[in-house]
């Protein structure tokens, strides 16, 4: 370990106190404590697309949470055959899906649980990825290596074999247990992605540094090195949270889903497979609400990663 | 035979198993089916077979298209179902159960032997007997002396003597004594189950079936002419001079997981014939191919059953729900919107293609949408025993593009009963199948049969028979099996359609199964191509199509 | 270095027993008969299910049929499948062409991919940055069987460019379509990630430090910018290339490729024991290789990264 911060290259060193520079590092003890942290929530609340995005999500969640104030129409009533695939009109402003029901209505009711199972799951994965990435990339040794290969035989389980013998084990279908499935087989990704960055970050000079000045390894880890290694789970998470909510359509379609009756975006995006030559708009409408959500995440993740990143601050 | 395992529209979006690259041909042109070339060789669509081609132990659509190609029975279907002698000069019996089979001479497999009447008893014998474990033994267990395997678990497989009811009279003769009188005994004969082997095949079954030497109008392409998973090379038989003579120079057939693909095969010239059209082109198949698509009543049945052993759904109460489910479903609208067309609205529990099919059985106006009277005998019902808030689930298993007409199905059903209707999917065949066999459903399932041969007894007696094999749910009526063993046994096809008949009124009134729909055959060809007829069995008569 | 390659291989034994068993026991706890299934709604006779049954040892406990199968192993039989096949067989004929596959979405979702995250990182916040974010966001949401279905009605079908499915031997040329459809999930994160990375370092010290220095701008970029952006890329590709052979069932479908992915699902639906768990075990050794790679391009990329002891 090079502690050759005072001693190293046989230089001399003077006391920081014997020297000016000790007035330039003085701070105002009763100021208080900035950790990258709090930093990052001053520069995040300065940005315009901190706020943008902000307003986006809370307004998903606002629809997943209370659909009936967005839509009169019951979606899972009232479906009418002759309606299939049918125009837009009055009262049913996005038309009607093959079974005849109203598109608006079933994309603003597919919200919650395309958002459960989407947020659910990333939250999952991320927390579950990171903390173990974080450990097997700056400890390393035996536990990265159990890790790691862990990892490649979960990686190695074809998901449509887990999810069914799972699925069949699992008592209820629920957006909460298509999360917990959908996870099981995504963290090892947020896992490798984690692990690459710290074993990356964890050689910086910075790093180095704390070291030195004995601070304890696992704060190390927390202060310095999950914050420069974070970004490109950022990336990953915010970019995963469409794709698994995606990926709930396959397994509904699979039948080792959602069951039906439980409306989501996934869903009616797979049901809208068949008729994509004939009538588009009835797959478009749910993909559109699912970009959006994707959108409102990706520049939200992009401002925590600005806000997180010390050098990207100094810029501005 | 299997039926929508096949169907492999939902493989359109997951896609899967025996995927096929069309691939080396020996002759080289064959695969390219737009362009052209010198040798008329047909291409279409096809699976890998399940098993070797083996005749008596290929039960599935894919491996069958191929078996009935390289093989030639006794009698062969019309495209309307009808027979027509192959190898058989003459079939005939006094009583519909001694019969006295007479070939035609001059037959020969292609590797140079005769077929005799010994290729016909050996082979049949050879399938029946329980050692050989053939998927088709049970075709027949209607001959005198044929011996049924055990059923405990884990017992050894006899090794039975010959049939006592075959019995070769000479070269051209044999004779076959059936447990009890059939009178349309001959029309299971163009199975492919029924077909002669060589001598060559009892050598070595196994690599019999990896090559297979028939004497059909077809043959295979010289050894590795099946390269698994991608395709099988046929060349006509020069010297097969049968009802099926072909006008073209062979066929390949290339293996398809998915009938998406396969359909965008032939729009992008690489495909002649396509006999399955995947459901994402329903709305616009007839435009594109105009004279070109086909779509016409095929031997297939669905419906939905509803299990005898579920409560609310016995006796009275029973009878009186069923029917109101039955009256509830519209059965036009889903076939017109749904399917686009590509199916038939039930009227009875065959096929329109089959000989005593009927579209005015007393009863059938039970078949008819009738919200009004489906209300009615629900509340009926509801007093016998309130039905409550209970689920009314249809399961399915959701590899065989199912969802969308249950779906359409259940809020037909829901819309008028003001029930709450859902399907319910099983992720694969096997645990669909697991909890039918078990009796462990929680509401109805759906059902399907398609013919192995053009009959009625044979769309009736493996579904509704007390303890028959695919009798899942427990159906049993003494009235109804006492009809169709009535008919089985009518001296003539007539008295026997009419038994027949009479044993689905019968189910009318039961309703073991709620008939939905007849699903078409739905098939396109390229401008490459001419001629393109579909049999009773929704399979191409290949040996008519002509190329070039 | 040596030692620490010859260690990750030697992993790779506990892992193969490890994924072996656990792949076998989830075969072996799903639902439902698989010898009756095979038979669709008709049940055949009785015999057929009893012969197959003892052939497949179905009738053993859980342990005794995981022998069977290692101990097939080690005499270089890795079963058959329920229609007879050895599963070598299908093995060889699939990994082939599905590796060709994989490989070549693999080059396309690096080489675009990260052209395009560079791009936009170096210009983040302008209108090239932006499109790449739309382009991203309509990959994301637009699942496969769509994306596939329209690049085979319109480059295929419609425009002619390409055979509609993969033709006979599966020429690479015939694979390009497929493997843009595969790509485009993957090139979607290849974007995001390659930009945030290129981002952070545009204005790390060592880059300042290089323009300080004098170094010209395509150089900087170059070596220093995307160099150092290249750890968490390098990280996903290597994740990816088992998705993207594994999970490439809807691509195969769609263009008909007799591929791993296809193979694996059918054999998952018919409860194919011995077929599904030798294609697994041959995915895990692939992913541990790829990502024994990975770990030595961290040390060839960021020499601070060292595999000592």
């Amino acid at each position: 370990m090079p502690s050759n911060a005072t001693q190293g290259d046989g230089h001399f060193v003077a006391d920081v106190e014997e020297t000016p520079v000790g007035a330039v590092d003085s701070f105002d003890e009763s100021s208080k404590v900035r950790t990258t942290w709090s930093d990052a929530w001053e520069s995040m609340r300065s940005r315009p697309m901190f706020w943008i995005s902000a307003v986006l999500i809370l307004f998903v969640v606002i629809v997943a949470a209370f659909p009936q104030l967005f839509s009169q129409t019951d979606p899972a009533r009232g479906c009418l055959l002759p309606d299939s695939n049918g125009a837009p009109e009055a009262g049913h402003p996005f038309g009607f899906t093959r079974q005849g029901c109203d598109v608006y209505a079933r994309v603003i009711f597919g919200a919650r649980a395309s958002l459960t199972v989407g947020l659910l799951a990333t939250i999952l994965v991320t927390v579950v990825g990171t903390v173990l990435g974080a450990i097997a990339g700056y400890y390393g040794g035996w536990f990265d290596s159990i890790l790691s290969r862990v990892g490649d035989i979960f990686f190695a389980i074809p998901t449509v074999l887990g999810a069914i013998v799972l699925m069949s084990v699992l008592p209820t279908r629920d957006p909460l247990t298509v999360a917990l499935v959908l996870s099981l087989f995504a963290w090892p990704q947020i896992a490798r992605i984690m692990r690459g960055a710290v074993l990356s970050a964890k050689n910086a000079d910075y790093v180095q540094a704390s070291t030195a000045l004995g601070v304890s390894r696992l704060q190390i880890l927390i202060r310095h090195v999950v914050p420069n290694a974070i970004n490109p789970v950022i990336v990953v998470a915010t970019t995963s949270l469409g794709t698994l909510i995606v990926a709930e359509a396959t397994l509904s379609f699979l039948g080792i889903g959602l069951p039906t009756s439980i409306m989501s975006w996934g869903n009616d995006i797979g049901q809208a497979r068949t008729s994509v030559q004939t009538a588009p708009m009835v797959l478009f409408y749910p993909a559109a609400a699912l970009s959006v959500t994707v959108l409102s995440f990706l520049l939200m993740g992009d401002v925590v990663r600005d806000a997180l990143d010390p050098k990207a601050r100094a810029r501005r | 035979m299997r039926i929508n395992r096949k169907a492999a529209s939902v493989f359109a979006v997951i896609g899967a198993g025996a995927l096929a690259l069309t691939g080396c041909t020996s002759g080289g042109e064959g695969g390219e089916g737009g362009s052209g070339g010198d040798s008329a060789i047909i291409s279409t669509n096809g699976n890998e077979p399940q098993n070797p081609l083996i005749p008596t132990n290929t039960t599935e659509v894919g491996g069958g298209k191929i078996v009935t190609s390289i093989f030639a029975g006794l009698v062969s279907y019309t495209a309307e179902g009808e027979i027509e002698n192959e190898v058989a000069e003459s079939i005939e019996s006094e009583d519909s159960q001694n019969w006295t089979v007479t070939l035609e001479d001059g037959w020969e497999f292609t590797d140079g032997t005769p077929v005799t009447a010994s290729s016909f008893v050996d082979a049949w014998n050879w399938g029946a007997n329980p050692v050989n474990a053939q998927g088709a033994a049970y075709f027949f267990d209607n001959i005198e002396g044929y011996t049924p395997a055990p059923t405990e678990e884990g017992a050894e497989l006899p090794d039975a003597p010959e049939m006592s009811g075959l019995v070769v009279e000479d070269d051209l003769t044999f004779t076959v004594a059936l447990t009890a009188p059939e009178a349309d005994w001959p029309l299971r004969l163009g199975y492919s189950a029924y077909s002669p082997l060589p001598e060559v095949a009892f050598e070595d079954m196994e690599a019999f079936g990896e090559n297979p030497v028939g004497n059909g109008p077809y043959m295979l392409d010289g050894e590795g002419a099946w390269e698994h998973d991608v395709a099988i090379d046929l060349v006509t038989n020069p010297d097969y001079d049968g009802v099926r003579k072909p006008v073209n120079d062979g066929l390949r057939i290339v293996f398809y997981a998915t009938q998406d693909a396969a359909y965008a095969d032939v729009q992008g010239g690489n495909l002649d014939v396509l006999d399955a059209v995947p459901d994402s082109a329903f709305e616009t198949y007839e435009d594109e191919f105009g004279d070109r698509a086909v779509n016409q009543p095929a031997a297939i049945f669905q419906g939905v059953n509803i299990p005898q052993y579920l409560e609310h759904w016995t006796g009275e109460e029973g009878k009186l729900r069923r029917a109101a489910i039955s009256m509830a479903i519209n059965r036009d609208e889903v076939t017109e919107i749904i399917f686009q067309g590509t199916r038939t609205p039930a009227t009875d529990f065959t096929s329109p293609v089959i000989d005593g099919y009927s579209d005015d059985l007393e009863g059938a106006e039970v078949l008819e949408y009738n919200p009004d009277e489906a209300k009615r005998l629900w509340a009926e019902a509801d007093a016998i025993a309130p039905y409550g808030d209970t689920v009314f689930d249809i399961s399915y298993n959701a590899d065989g593009g199912h969802q969308a007409w249950v779906d359409a199905t259940t809020q037909s059903i829901a819309n008028t009963l003001g029930i709450n209707a859902q399907g319910k999917a099983y992720p694969t065949f096997a645990e669909a199948l697991g909890d039918r066999e078990n009796q462990a459903l929680t509401g109805a399932t759906r059902a399907g049969w398609q013919a192995d041969y053009p009959s009625l007894y044979n769309f009736l007696a493996p579904n509704y028979l007390t303890g028959a094999g695919s009798n899942y749910e427990g159906y049993s009526s003494e009235e109804f099996d006492s009809l169709i063993r009535e008919g089985s046994t009518a001296p003539t096809v007539e008295e026997a359609t009419e038994l027949y008949q009479q044993a689905q009124e019968v189910l009318l009134e039961d309703l073991p199964t709620i008939p939905l729909w007849y699903s078409n055959v739905n098939g396109v060809s390229a401008e490459t191509v001419d001629n393109v007829v579909f049999g009773w069995d929704s399979v191409p008569l290949y040996h008519q199509i002509t190329k070039g | 270095m040596l030692w620490y390659v010859g260690r990750r291989l030697l992993q790779l034994i506990p892992v193969f027993f490890g994924a072996t068993f656990l792949i076998y026991f989830m075969v072996f706890s799903l639902p439902g008969d698989p010898i009756a299934a095979l038979f669709g709604d008709r049940p055949p006779s009785q015999a057929v299910i009893l012969a197959l049954r003892e052939q497949y040892h179905l009738d053993e406990p859980f342990i005794v049929q995981y022998l069977y199968y290692v101990g097939g192993i080690l005499t270089g039989d890795l079963g058959t499948t329920y229609s007879g096949r050895p599963v070598g067989d299908l093995l060889a004929s699939a990994f082939p062409i599905t590796f060709r596959l994989a490989m070549l979405a693999l080059a396309f979702e690096a080489v675009a991919g990260i052209l395009v995250g560079l791009i936009a990182g170096l210009r983040k916040g302008k209108l090239f940055d932006a499109s790449a974010l739309v382009v991203s966001l309509l990959l994301i949401s637009v699942p496969t069987f769509v994306l596939g279905f329209v690049f085979q009605y319109v480059f295929a079908i419609q425009l002619g460019w390409f055979r509609t499915t993969v033709g006979p031997g599966a020429p690479l040329q015939d694979l390009i379509l497929p493997a843009l459809v595969l790509a485009s999930v993957s090139f979607a994160y290849i974007v995001r990630l390659t930009r945030g990375s290129v981002s952070d370092n545009v204005s790390a010290d060592f880059v300042r430090t290089a323009t300080a220095k004098g170094l010209s701008r395509p150089r900087v970029v170059r070596v220093h910018i995307l160099r150092n952006s290249m750890i968490p890329v390098i990280t996903f590709l290597g994740v990816d290339i088992g998705s993207l052979m594994v999970g490439a069932i809807v691509t195969e479908g769609i263009f008909n490729i007799n591929g791993v992915g296809g193979t694996v699902y059918k054999a998952v639906q018919l409860g194919e024991g011995p077929t599904v768990v030798s294609f697994v075990a041959v995915m895990v050794i692939v992913y541990m290789l790829a990502n024994l790679l990975v770990d030595l391009l961290y040390a060839v990329l960021d020499p601070r990264i060292r595999y000592a002891k």
